[in-house]
């Protein structure tokens, strides 16, 4: 006998993501899952939006890396909660590891809470963790082919934040044919520039997140 | 790839689905699998194998339909096979081009006793 099923894998996933959502909201803190390959500024723009703004609103910051405690040690001396998630061989964060995470943070005390997940751009696109926002960070030195070649992470997100512009004149990064196949694969994005190592951009970036907090 | 966790998240989806039907032997698992996840089926095979040992479902085959990453043009609207990565719009030469299948993960039906 045949039984219909038609349902997502990951529904259970899609599930525990939902409540961590509610659980959020009931707290009014704002997710953003920030998303990249290894070495692309994901901690780097997390510090950067730290320095500029941690007097105006109350950031906590999730890190998730596969071992060590390196980023969260960063993130801890900027005086903002920071909790370490180490999947141990896992190569994404799931709404599961999410859910054991925001249960021991603050989360009355946070206005915007920073997830930075492990650096890969395939398995990170297929989990939702309950996020309000999905932010890719690519940089310049990863060339300008990247969303073709990582179309699910790409249309599945809100913003898209292209880093290291300080170093467009020294790699080979199209910008025109950049954009028009980020915006083909996603109309509704919203792509910002930066430098966070320059500055360049980074009000552009700042002020995306004043808005989304309004 | 992380096929061992999508296999277990498979078991648990299709050990639910079997209880509420209340059948005691899952037979054959037909999944669809869209080409962008990027899932390797001989994988997800292997561990179910190891992971299904004693349940319902042991020795249960697994059948994959394969869905291929699909684009559509925003241009002409032409929906076309992406193959080897071509982003261009086969019509029109557009490289404005939306995804429109190929991410599928699910469990299509199942075949119980």
């Amino acid at each position: 006998m045949e039984i219909k099923v038609l349902s997502n894998i990951l529904g259970a996933n899609d599930q525990l993501a939902e409540e961590n959502r509610k659980l959020l909201d009931s707290h009014e803190t704002m997710m953003v899952n920030l998303m990249s390959s290894p070495g692309a500024g994901k901690t780097s723009l997390i510090l950067k939006t730290i320095e500029a703004l941690k007097n105006e609103i109350r950031i906590g910051v999730i890190e998730g890396d596969v071992s060590s405690s390196i980023d969260a040690e960063r993130i801890s001396k900027e005086g903002v909660p920071a909790l370490q998630i180490n999947t141990g061989g896992d190569c994404h964060l799931d709404a599961n590891m999410i859910r054991s995470a925001i249960a021991n943070m603050p989360l009355e005390d946070i206005d915007l809470l920073f997830v930075e997940n492990v650096g890969n751009l395939i398995c990170t696109a297929e989990f939702s963790l309950g996020e309000h926002k999905r932010v890719v960070l690519t940089h310049t030195p990863e060339g300008d082919d990247k969303p073709h070649k990582y179309p699910l992470m790409f249309t599945n997100t809100d913003v898209v934040i292209i880093n290291k512009t300080d170093l467009m004149p020294y790699v080979s990064f199209n910008t025109d044919s950049y954009y028009a196949a980020v915006q083909g694969l996603n109309e509704d994005v919203q792509i910002i520039q930066v430098s966070c190592t320059t500055g360049e951009g980074v009000d552009q970036w700042l002020s995306w997140i004043r808005q989304q907090l309004t | 790839m992380h096929e061992m966790a999508i296999t277990r998240h498979l078991i648990q989806l299709v050990q639910a689905h079997a209880s509420e039907a209340n059948t005691s032997k899952v037979r054959q698992i037909n999944l669809i699998v869209g080409q962008l996840s990027g899932y390797v089926c001989e994988c997800v095979q292997t561990y179910f194998d190891l992971l299904a040992k004693g349940t319902i479902m042991e020795a249960a085959r697994l059948s994959f339909e394969i869905v291929s990453s699909t684009g559509q043009c925003r241009d002409c609207n032409e929906t076309f096979e992406v193959e080897q990565s071509k982003w261009i719009c086969p019509k029109c030469n557009g490289t404005r081009i939306q995804l429109a299948g190929g991410n599928e993960l699910l469990v299509d039906s199942i075949e119980v006793e």
